[in-house]
């Protein structure tokens, strides 16, 4: 029986009554060199089936070797995860047809994964802090890459044929399970994407991964079931596939909730399957039904050996890790003294490197923030460009900077001269040379121009003698005009006030 | 007959490095011998005349031009070897005799090949054997039995009947085999001929088609111990493209050869296995092994009786863990990336419906017996029982070993319990052809090198006797072999082969 329904339950009212049980199975693709069982290049975007062995086509004969460097990585991400790592541990066929998995059996890791009961925490945005148990993280290969041409929607159903390209298969993958997280009730849409999210920046942070979830790099299966509220047995769940951006991990588990309600309400029972994922619609279908069941007839890989991890291996890649992101971010805020929101903008809009490093090179943290969040944030949007890719230096920060303070140019300029130099003219202080874009504060060019000011404006002087000392920004106009802009605006006043004896 | 063919591989390599006859020579006179008998025997499925002509061209002209070149050449250059058809070659084809690889030509070689070529070996061709490698009598072959050329009315053993019999009958000096359960050694004892599966992992596995990948071992075939110990030097060594091969070398196995050729084993024990003898085993099996344990006593070896209770399981076992194996490694030929695709007569034509008429075409029915038997014994629910029991098994059997091995420096037993039977015999009985590999399975399950030589005839057909050592310790075995050998051929006054039939290329037709 198909439980499909069109019924969605509203999301609050679904959690009055429900608790939900959320699962991950995060896949993360290495950025190692060469493929997890073959020196075929591990390359993204090159013409298909070109980068293949005949390990990676699966030719009659051929045997595995282990990439020592994945192994590594694989470590790295155990050890971020806070996991035990395996002494000793292996891997193990998993043997079904199909024709993106050259051999049609996929090698991994079974009952002895690399890494196991670790734990992460996840910080949600008011400061909330949710402890993400792990399970296990363990090695495996990618498949290739099908694609089915005509019939109906590029699926394999009613399609002419498909083609195959290898080249995706042995990319080295790490799989990161969750054990059931309980207890986030409403919250369970925010954390789905915050766990993707600290996942993915923690590899990206590792370095073992690209970690661009547009390319596949990491790729959720989220685990939703619900149950009611006084039940201590979990509910039965489905698993939504593939859902590859935060944004959509968040709808997924969200609809999921919303749809097991309404499936739950009616007295139907969910059927444990896997659910298909689609961004247009935000909802999700029906997959194909999977039991525990399933019989992949894994074995031990007898063409492989075991992995043996020494304590002193263990404690040298552990010696490799970089301060956890969490961690970082905790730090930095603290030094820097922003606010909540300010922090929290710069997080999010993904300049914390670009900051440390104005900061290091010389500003203060409220400057290196004013640039950043200020003038480059708007440049960025107007190019349609993330702001890293910009080319904004911290020593271009540095230099407009301190030209501001020593009085050289106003903010305005500054922000002119910053164009120019993305423009590719030369340094801040070069242009400012070339351009003549120095603030003009000589007394005797500037009080030429107050004069004529003065001289154009009686009324205005009246004025001011009057008391009336907003009007001296009536005066600045004029002068302004004078001096094309580049008058210290401060000066100007003080000379006005000098000459009219105030 | 070219009396060239009649030589050993050392001996033939000596003439060479002699200048007293050329690669060239020896390679056509193996060629016009394959072309004179091979019809009727059918050990060759590919003969690779013109390449094999090269290369001996190519030796000739490096001995003629002499200095550190020719110097510089391996021993064994220049001397012809067949190939048993499941190892990889590239521009020969390579089929594991199954239809569905059928004009198949890998893009690569295997690590032997790639070693076999460095030290300039001309390949002769490809060897016939049971499909994959499945069977004890190379009637499991697409492309038809090869014959005994003791009797061409029996089996030359399997799965490597093609290359006993092409070096049983003269028509190469030396091959190679590959030994999953038996099937270098019990062809070579069928055959009279000598046949060493080395330790696990001696030898890369790089290249060999998979069958089951925990057992395969590629391993020498010749007539005599020492060129099956030169085969073997030449072959070994720690390939990285093999995992599972050993880091270290074995070395001095062409050493032990030579010790043992001297025919004196004074102070090294010899451990009769209770379990390898009597009941099951011909009369005329067990006399001949009898009599050369008498032999090897008066050279001086220490005879001790082992016990190993566990072996009883070991062909139980065997034919668990090695389909659950096959049924993995044979999922790839699915049609959908090499070899043969068959598409289904009628119905819709869906990937699952093409690699069904695909392997359904392709595979023979011993094939499908084991894939089918494999997939079973690996099934949830039936895991522990039988691949699970099995493995535990494999671990009873390596400690029977390792026990043994305390008492003893070798073990012996027959190679086989019977001599070659006849062809079909067995057709409808595929359990008795498997307990043909009764006494070489324990070698494979537990990882340990075994030799088989020839032991006499018993009824005008060769038996053969099994030597075993510990893991590493292959040099024991061509000690013990060589020593065997050249006892048993002083009392003969001849080699064994030499007593062999001449082959009667009319009484079978041969094929177009």
């Amino acid at each position: 029986m198909s439980n499909y329904t069109d019924e969605l339950v509203d999301f609050d009212e679904a959690l009055d009554r429900y608790d939900p049980v959320l699962g991950f199975e995060v896949h993360v693709e290495l950025n190692t060199k060469t493929k997890m069982f073959s020196d075929a290049p591990n390359a993204f975007g090159d013409d298909p089936n070109t980068n293949v062995t005949p390990v990676d086509l699966g030719l009659p004969g051929v045997l595995p070797v282990v990439n020592k460097t994945a192994v590594e990585y694989s470590i790295l991400i155990g050890l971020a995860l806070n996991c035990q790592i395996a002494e000793k541990c292996g891997f193990a066929r998993k043997n079904y047809f199909y024709p993106d998995t050259p051999k049609n059996f996929q090698t991994s890791q079974y009952d002895d994964p690399i890494a196991f009961d670790g734990w992460l925490d996840i910080e949600l945005e008011d400061g909330e802090v949710f402890r993400v148990e792990i399970e296990r993280a363990h090695m495996e290969e990618d498949a290739g890459k099908l694609t089915h041409m005509g019939g109906a929607a590029g699926r394999i159903q009613g399609a002419d044929y498909s083609l195959v390209d290898y080249n995706r298969a042995g990319v080295p993958l790490v799989e990161i399970v969750t054990k059931p997280i309980v207890g986030a009730g409403k919250r369970a849409p925010e954390l789905a994407r915050a766990y993707v999210a600290a996942v993915r920046e923690i590899v990206k942070n590792l370095g073992v991964s690209d970690a661009k979830m547009e390319r596949g790099n990491v790729r959720c299966d989220a685990n939703v079931s619900l149950m009611p509220k006084d039940a201590q047995k979990f509910g039965t769940r489905t698993e939504t596939k593939n859902v590859n951006s935060l944004r959509a991990v968040e709808h997924a588990v969200r609809f999921e909730i919303e749809r097991h309600a309404a499936v739950l309400d009616s007295g139907a029972k969910i059927v444990q399957e896997t659910r298909h994922w689609h961004e247009d619609t935000r909802s999700t279908t029906s997959g194909r039904p999977k039991s525990d069941a399933d019989d992949y007839r894994y074995f031990p890989e007898p063409d492989l050996v075991p992995i043996i991890t020494t304590a002193e291996w263990v404690e040298e890649l552990r010696s490799r890790l970089p301060e956890p992101p969490a961690d970082r971010r905790k730090r930095l805020k603290a030094d820097w003294g922003y606010a909540d929101k300010e922090f929290r903008d710069v997080v999010n809009a993904g300049v914390l490197d670009e900051i440390e490093a104005t900061i290091a090179a010389g500003t203060s943290a409220a400057v290196a923030r004013k640039w950043w969040m200020g003038e480059i944030a708007r440049l960025a949007k107007a190019s349609d460009k993330e702001i890293a890719d910009l080319g904004v230096t911290p020593q271009t920060i540095v230099e407009l900077n301190s030209l501001i303070e020593a009085k050289k140019i106003n903010d305005k300029i500054a922000r002119q001269v910053l164009e120019f130099v993305l423009e590719g003219e030369g340094s801040p202080t070069d242009i400012v040379e070339k351009r003549s874009l120095a603030v003009v504060n000589d007394d005797d060019a500037l009080g030429k121009a107050v004069d004529d000011a003065m001289a154009a404006m009686p009324d205005v002087v009246e004025k001011i003698k009057g008391g009336k000392m907003q009007a001296i920004g009536a005066l600045m106009g004029p002068v302004m005009k004078a001096t094309r802009g580049q008058a210290d605006a401060g000066r100007v006043r003080e000379i006005v006030m000098e000459k009219l004896g105030l | 007959m070219n009396e060239l063919i009649k030589l050993s591989a050392a001996e033939l390599a000596a003439k060479l490095r002699a200048g007293e006859v050329t690669s060239v020579e020896a390679v056509q006179a193996h060629l016009d011998r394959i072309a004179e008998v091979d019809g009727t025997l059918n050990a060759f499925l590919h003969v690779n005349a013109e390449e094999a002509l090269a290369v001996a061209a190519e030796v000739d002209a490096i001995r003629a031009a002499g200095g550190a070149e020719a110097e510089a050449l391996h021993p064994l250059a220049g001397v012809p070897i067949a190939i048993k058809d499941l190892i990889v070659t590239k521009g020969q084809p390579t089929t594991a005799a199954s239809k569905m690889l059928d004009g198949w030509m890998s893009p690569y070689d295997a690590t032997v090949i790639e070693k076999i070529r460095a030290a300039k070996l001309p390949m002769l061709g490809k060897t016939n054997l049971d499909e994959f490698a499945m069977g004890s009598s190379t009637e499991h072959s697409a492309y038809g039995v090869t014959r005994n050329p003791w009797d061409l009315g029996r089996i030359p053993g399997g799965s490597g009947g093609g290359s006993a019999a092409a070096v049983a009958a003269f028509e190469a000096p030396l091959a190679l085999g590959t030994d999953t359960g038996g099937s270098i050694r019990q062809p070579g004892a069928v055959t009279g001929t000598v046949g060493v599966k080395p330790t696990y992992g001696a030898v890369s596995r790089y290249g060999a088609i998979a069958m089951a990948s925990s057992l395969d071992q590629i391993g020498p075939v010749s007539r005599t111990v020492l060129d099956s110990a030169l085969l073997q030097e030449l072959i070994g060594g720690h390939d990285p493209k093999d995992s599972t091969s050993l880091p270290q070398d074995l070395e001095g196995l062409v050493a032990a050869a030579q010790t043992g050729a001297a025919g004196d084993l004074t102070g090294v024990r010899v451990g009769v296995i209770k379990e390898l003898q009597g009941e099951g085993y011909q009369e005329g099996v067990q006399a001949r092994f009898n009599e050369s344990l008498e032999l090897l006593k008066n050279a001086g070896a220490e005879i001790v009786e082992v016990s190993c209770p566990n072996f009883k399981y070991a062909l139980g076992a065997y034919y668990l863990i090695m389909p659950s194996e096959v049924s993995s490694n044979l999922a790839k030929f699915d049609g959908v990336r090499f070899g043969q695709r068959v598409l289904p007569t009628e119905g819709p034509l869906t990937i699952e419906r093409v690699m069904a008429a695909t392997r359904a075409a392709g595979f023979g029915d011993e094939v499908k017996r084991r894939i089918i038997l494999g997939t079973y014994a690996l099934s949830a629910g039936y895991y522990d029982a039988y691949y699970g029991s099995a493995q535990k098994v494999r671990t009873l059997i390596q400690r029977d070993f390792d026990a043994a091995f305390e008492q003893a420096d070798v073990l012996i037993s027959p190679t086989a319990p019977t001599v070659a039977f006849e062809l079909g015999a067995n057709d409808n009985d595929p359990v008795a052809m498997y307990l043909n590999d009764v006494a070489t399975i324990p070698a494979n399950l537990a990882g340990v090198p075994g030799i088989t030589v020839p032991g006499g005839l018993s009824e005008g057909l060769p038996v053969g006797i099994q030597f075993l050592a510990p893991a590493y310790e292959d040099a024991r075995l061509y000690r013990a072999g060589a020593a065997l050998e050249t006892l048993l051929e002083k009392q003969w006054g001849r080699t064994l082969i030499s007593q062999a039939p001449a082959i009667d290329t009319a009484s079978i037709a041969q094929e177009a």
